[in-house]
Parts: C-alpha cells; structure tokens; sequence
C-alpha cells in the first residue's frame, strides 16, 4: 500500500484542468493563417500531397489537409500554422480557411442540430468505428481518456455497444470492407442519433481519396454532426469539438 | 547463379534478377529456408508482366467495374530471402501463367503460407497441397471476385460439445477491424481464426497513381499511424537509394533517434495497455501517462504527436538542434524515474504475473515454422533483429545493436521483453544526443528514381520487421510498390498463442502482440 501510495505521488496532477485553455508544448500545426501577400499560387497549389490548397483567393480546406506543413515551409510569408487547436466545425464550408481570415473555427450554435443539446447536454455515449483510419486517430481518441485529458469529466464516453450509444465515431476513408459493418453499427444506435467524422481521412478520403478500395456512400445517406480536423485529430480538438457542439462550457 | 545477393536498400537492374524455371525456383527458396533459422522469406510477390511491361498508366488497367482488363497473360514472382549471418538478401524470380497448377512452397514450409494465399488472391494462380488458399484481404482488385467478405467461410467444427464465439469487425473498444472466430470448448480456446481485410485501402496501387513524391511520403505516412516513423523511414530510405541519393549523417540520426522514441512511445503503451487487461489500474494510468511526454516530445520537435511531417526523403523540415537534445534528455531522466519506479512495483506484483506469466505461449519452434519477425519471434528465442541482421541508418555505423531475447514465448516474455527494450532504446538515444552531428542542407537535391531498376528496404519498427519493396519502369516511374508490415507474418503467431487458454486471456494475449490491422490489410 505505501508503495503504491509512494507511485500516486511521485505521478503528481496530470490532468489538464482547463481544456479550453490549454497551451500545447512546442509547435503544433493547428489553424493555418494565410497571409495577403502574392506568391507564384500555381506551385503552392502544386505542392499539396492531397489538393487541400486552391488558389485565387488561397485557401486551404482543413477537411483535406493533412497538416504535413510543407506549404508554410516552402511559402512562409503566405501560410503559417497556428498552435490553435479548436479546428472543428458543424458546417462542412466552415473548415476552409482563407486568405486574410483570423478568425476562429467554430461550432454554429444555430446550426446544432434539434435536441441534440437538450437530449446529449448532459452525458454523450458514442460508439466508435474504425473504417480504413490508419490507428493515429484511433490512438488519439483512446488518449481523450487518459489521465491528462479525463473526457468522462464532461460525461463524455465511449461505450462497447451501439445499443448504449447516441451517435457514431467515425475515423478512416471508409473502405469498401468496412461499409457494410459502419452501415450495420450505424443502423443499431438508437434514435436520435449524431455522426462524427474524426480526422482528414473520414472527412474527405484525405491521401486515399480517389482509391478504387472505398466506398463512401455511407456520408451521402445520413448527415454529419461535427468534423474534427487533423491527421490525427488532437485530442484537445475532439474534446473541443463535442464541448461546443454541445454547448458545455 | 539461382539469385543475386543484395544488401538492405541497395538498388540493382531488374534484369539482374536471375529467372528460374518454377521447379528449380521452388527448390532453391525452400531449401535456403531447410535447417536455417538465421533465415527467412522477407518478402515474395508477383506483378503482372504485360502490366508491367505495357509502361501505361496505372489508371488504364482498370476498367470501370475496377476489373483488372485482361492485356496480360503472366506473373513475374520475386523471392527475397534474408540471410541473417550474411547480411544478405538472396533475390531471384519466375515467370508462371495463372491458368497452371503449381506446387506449393508451403508444403515444404510455412513461410510462404500468406505470400501465397496473397498471390492466389491478386491472380488466380492456384497451388497443390496448399493448406487453405482463402483470400487475405479482399482487396478490390482481387482474381476471383465472387468471394467477399461477407460470405467468409469460417472454418467449423461440427461437434455438440463445441461452440463457436464470433468478435468483430467492429470491437468493442476504440480498435480497428478484424474478424475473429473462436472455437470453444468450455471456456477453452480450442482453435481461432483471424479474418482480416477491413481497412484494405489499396495503398499499393495508390503508390503507383500518384506520382509526386509529397503524395508518395504522405502515403507511407499513413500506411499504420501507429508506426509512422518505421514505414516512413522505410519509404525514404527506399526512394533515396532508388535515386542514387546517398543522405548524410543528420538525416541518419534524425531517422535513428524519431524510431527509437516511437518504439518508447508504443512499448510503454502496451505496458500500460496489458495492464488495463488484467485490472490493474495502477499501471494502466501511469504507463498510459508515460507515454504522453514521449509522444509530446515529438510534437515539440516536428509539430506532431506521431512524427507526421518529421522525415522526408533528402531532407528535413525540423533539423535536430542541441537545445532540443538537452529537453530529450531531462524528459528521459524524468520518465526513467517514474518508468523504473512503477516497473519494480509491477514486476514484483504476483496477481499481475499469475495473469502474465505461461499465458499465451509459443513456442521456439511455432515461431520459426511460421517465420514470425520482432518482437514476437525474439519472445521464443529466435535471434531476428534488422537492426543487427541488415543495419540501416546509424546502426552498424553509430552503434552495434544486441537484440533482447527472450525465451519463455508468453505475454511475460513479451512484456519484459517491451520492458528491456525501452530500456535499450534510451540508452542509445542518450548515447546519440551526447553528439549531435550538425545539420547540413544539402541544396537542390533532385530525386529521380532509376529506370529498370530493383529495390528492396528493411526496417526494424517496434513491431519487428518492415519491408518495402518497388520496381520501376522503363521511364523510372513506379511499376511496383509492395508493402510488408510485420504484422503480416505474426498475426498467425496470435492464433496459436490462445490455443488451450481461457478466452478470458485472449485480450491480454491480443494486446501483448498489439498487430496491426491496417498495415496488414494495406
Ligand atoms: S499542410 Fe495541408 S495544405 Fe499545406 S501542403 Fe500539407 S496538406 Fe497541403
């Protein structure tokens, strides 16, 4: 028992007490600001690895960014990354950031879908599923609840079967194999329910976007609650993310 | 000469390949494996000759029903076996027709048994005395089209006193997807089989549509996020030495010390992972916690939890600096401290090790019939370690590795062995750091891969063994790019590792391996 006692103390606090606050070590590529400033716009928009920038005005869709960074590297004067972890959004259009916009991505209350607040406000249960994620975003949503983040202080939890769910997790392009079994899973959670699209893979097919193995059918059938960008998303932008889309601050 | 004999990431002509009548092939592969644990098949796989030499795009082999088009007859097989003592890899090839009935490897030996399967999968060719050709993937560009992943025949054991328990593809946790089947008797695990294919992605042919190299990098990137810098490392090493770019020693540092940290990051996440599975809270929290500054630290140098971003082929966006090095080592001091402290607790702790310890075994000679890699071959006593059999980067250069053995082949082998290597790896990251060699830019580096040419690149990841393999072209384009995640020899491991436990045990025993589901499926 001392030893242990022992360990508990030596661990200290790890848990970050204010989530919506917190400062992240060292660089971290969040927010992308695009500066006013004329660059050759063809090779910027040349050198993406998955089409995420378009030119005239610059804009860089966080929905297909894999946040690899080379485009503030080779562009600094045009992009830099902010350390602004709240990247997710309700709205699809929201997650394309242009040129001369500082401001903040943001849930749209007005756009929060009926009863979800009322109904989940107090205690979310989701379901996760893996459809072709590469584990990275897999990894981070277990991290959610570790000792450092403790998600479950806001009621929010991941539960083993659909049946005791209000919505689905979803990560990875979604593959052809994996349709069927997401469909299935989806179709278990009771109503209502919401959707959750985790990382640039689940939210645009990311660097997998025009491979033959996918089938994302199942985003043109039922509507999406909540995009959280990222490759993999933080932790702090999911929990974020599900905070503002359910109005708990 | 019935091969030729390579080193790791050295590029040779296609045609330098020796081909072999398919008998005489299937002699010389199997008998190099007969009686020699010191070696194994690192990879083996075919193409399509007409695709192949057509030189045409990619895109063009495809119909509109994502049907392979018929405009060619032949398979060229590529064997690449490893020889450990050599440090050489014995490469040679044949040419079969699909329509033909060939003999198999794998009734000689077990090696082959997935390579196979894989090749009956992508072309059709069938072999005798095969145990079981069933699909390994159902990968979209699939031979025989009518098999899908719905209507997997699992094997059955017709018996009243069976029964049989079905998991997945959806766990119950926040995992990726498989589809296991036990066969029970009782609460004893009699037989399980693993059913994967659900993240199949088809990165393969992905590697070959896209064709600039930010495409290529982010691709490996994401080949398994959990072993980032191991594929991405591999992809790189790979396309430099295609291009006949030779890196310096910075970017063999940065490689050698971004791998060693994930391999911390990962291990002491399993610990923690293991500790979840027998209820021990204690070490669930604290491992779980440990692995954060790890992963945080990589994030303060590349701006990414799990180095995406941080290795690129010819160069680097984060130069490691001295600064940085002085960080690396205070974090360490500080995760020893707590590591060994929660480490001695944990070791000592017996209902920890009642659940550990003769739970999940196999055996020396499982092991080297299913040709196991890594961590799990090193578990039972089979000395495989690329890190010493084929070094790359810093090893064999900064330092001389003596790969951990373990003998006992249970999860309390796999955990100390996990243990030790965390243990392993910071002193060479602490040896590293003490000389930290000055970041030199080599400008206007131009990166063309060589026409006609063969390479093949090994790295050890935390897992074991990663192979990258590619071919190009007549104009230096890719014309083939295999991928091998060690998960694609050991998953067998897993299945032999439950038989006669409790199904109770099979999450420790599963955690204990941690495979991955998405770099087998690719
Ligand atoms: S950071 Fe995003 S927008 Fe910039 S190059 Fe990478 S993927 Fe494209």
């Amino acid at each position: 028992m001392f030893e242990n006692i022992k360990i508990w103390w030596h661990q200290g606090k790890q848990y970050i007490p204010d989530v919506t606050n917190a400062k992240l070590p060292g660089i971290f590529r969040g927010r992308p600001v695009i500066t006013r400033s004329g660059v050759d716009e063809a090779a910027l928009v040349e050198l993406c690895p998955t089409g995420a920038i378009t030119g005239n005005p610059v804009c860089i869709d966080l929905g297909k960014c894999t946040f690899c960074g080379e485009c503030a590297f080779r562009f600094p004067e045009k992009i830099s990354f902010t350390s602004d972890y709240k990247l997710s959004a309700n709205v699809r259009e929201r997650l394309v950031v242009k040129e001369g916009d500082d401001k903040g991505i943001v849930v749209e209350p007005s756009k929060v879908r009926k009863g979800v607040r009322s109904l989940f406000g107090q205690s979310l249960k989701l379901r996760q599923v893996s459809a072709g994620g590469d584990n990275s975003c897999e990894l981070e949503l277990n991290a959610c609840n570790n000792v450092q983040f403790d998600m479950s202080r806001f009621g929010i939890d991941f539960v083993a079967s659909p049946r005791h769910a209000d919505g689905v997790v979803i990560t990875g392009p979604i593959t052809a194999n994996m349709a069927g079994p997401l469909e299935i899973c989806y179709n278990a959670v009771p109503d209502p329910k919401i959707v959750i699209l985790v990382g640039t893979d689940a939210i645009s097919g990311g660097i997998f976007a025009d491979s033959p193995a996918l089938d994302r059918d199942f985003l043109t059938k039922y509507p999406v609650d909540l995009y959280v960008p990222g490759n993999p998303a933080h932790p702090l932008t999911f929990i974020n993310g599900v905070l503002d889309m359910l109005k708990k601050q | 000469m019935k091969y030729i004999s390579i080193s790791n990431n050295q590029a040779v002509s296609l045609d330098s390949i020796p081909e072999l009548p398919y008998e005489e092939f299937l002699e010389s592969n199997v008998g190099m494996l007969t009686d020699s644990p010191e070696r194994h098949c690192v990879n083996y796989f075919g193409f399509w000759t007409g695709v192949y030499s057509s030189g045409g795009p990619v895109e063009d082999q495809y119909d509109e029903n994502k049907n392979r088009k018929e405009y060619s007859e032949n398979v060229k097989l590529i064997c690449c076996i490893a020889d450990d003592k050599t440090h050489q890899i014995y490469v040679s090839s044949a040419t079969v027709a699909p329509e033909v009935v060939y003999e198999s490897f794998t009734a000689r030996n077990h090696n082959f048994e997935k390579y196979e399967r894989e090749m009956h999968e992508a072309f059709g060719i069938q072999y005798n005395n095969h145990p079981w050709l069933k699909p390994v993937r159902y990968s979209h560009d699939r031979a025989g089209k009518a098999e899908t992943i719905e209507n997997y025949p699992f094997f059955g054991a017709d018996s009243h006193e069976l029964h049989e328990v079905g998991v997945g593809p959806i766990h119950a946790g926040i995992i990726e997807p498989g589809h296991f089947r036990f066969i029970c008797n009782g609460e004893q695990i009699m037989h399980l089989e693993i059913q994967l294919g659900y993240q199949h992605r088809g990165i393969e042919q992905l590697f070959l549509q896209k064709k600039k190299l930010a495409e290529l990098t982010t691709l490996a990137e994401n080949i398994a996020g959990d072993t980032t810098v191991g594929h991405t490392i591999a992809f790189v090493n790979l396309w430099e030495s295609l291009c006949g770019y030779r890196p310096g020693r910075s970017l063999h540092f940065s490689r050698t010390l971004a791998l060693e940290l994930e391999r911390i990051a990962i291990h002491t996440g399993d610990m923690s992972a293991v500790c979840a599975d027998i209820g021990y809270q204690l070490g669930n929290s604290v491992y779980g916690r440990l692995r954060t500054p790890i992963i945080n630290f990589l994030q303060e140098w590349g701006g990414n939890r799990l180095a995406k971003g941080l290795i690129r082929a010819g160069r680097t966006n984060f130069p490691f600096s001295r600064k940085l090095g002085a960080r690396l080592a205070s974090i360490l001091d500080e995760f020893e401290l707590d590591f060994n402290e929660m480490t001695s607790k944990f070791f000592k702790l017996p209902s920890a090790l009642s659940r550990l310890e003769k739970t999940g075994v196999v055996t020396y000679g499982q092991v080297l019939e299913i040709g196991t890699v890594g961590m799990a071959a090193r578990m039972s006593g089979l000395n495989r370690d690329i890190r010493s059999s084929h070094p790359f980067n810093l090893f064999g250069e900064g330092f001389t590795h003596e790969p951990v053995i373990k003998h006992h082949g249970d999860v309390y082998a796999r955990v100390r062995l996990r243990r030790d290597e965390i243990h392993q790896s910071i002193g060479y990251i602490r040896k590293m750091i003490a000389d930290i060699p000055e970041f030199t830019e080599v400008a206007g580096v131009k990166l063309n891969p060589q026409r006609n040419m063969f390479i093949l690149s090994l790295v050890e990841g935390w897992r074991g063994e990663i192979c990258h393999c590619a071919i190009t072209d007549n104009e230096g384009s890719l014309g083939l790019y295999k991928i091998k995640d060690p998960s694609f020899h050991n998953w067998m491991a897993l299945a032999q590792a439950v038989r006669n436990n409790g199904i109770s045990d099979f999450p420790i025993c599963n955690k204990s391996f941690n495979l991955s589901y998405c770099g087998h499926d690719l």
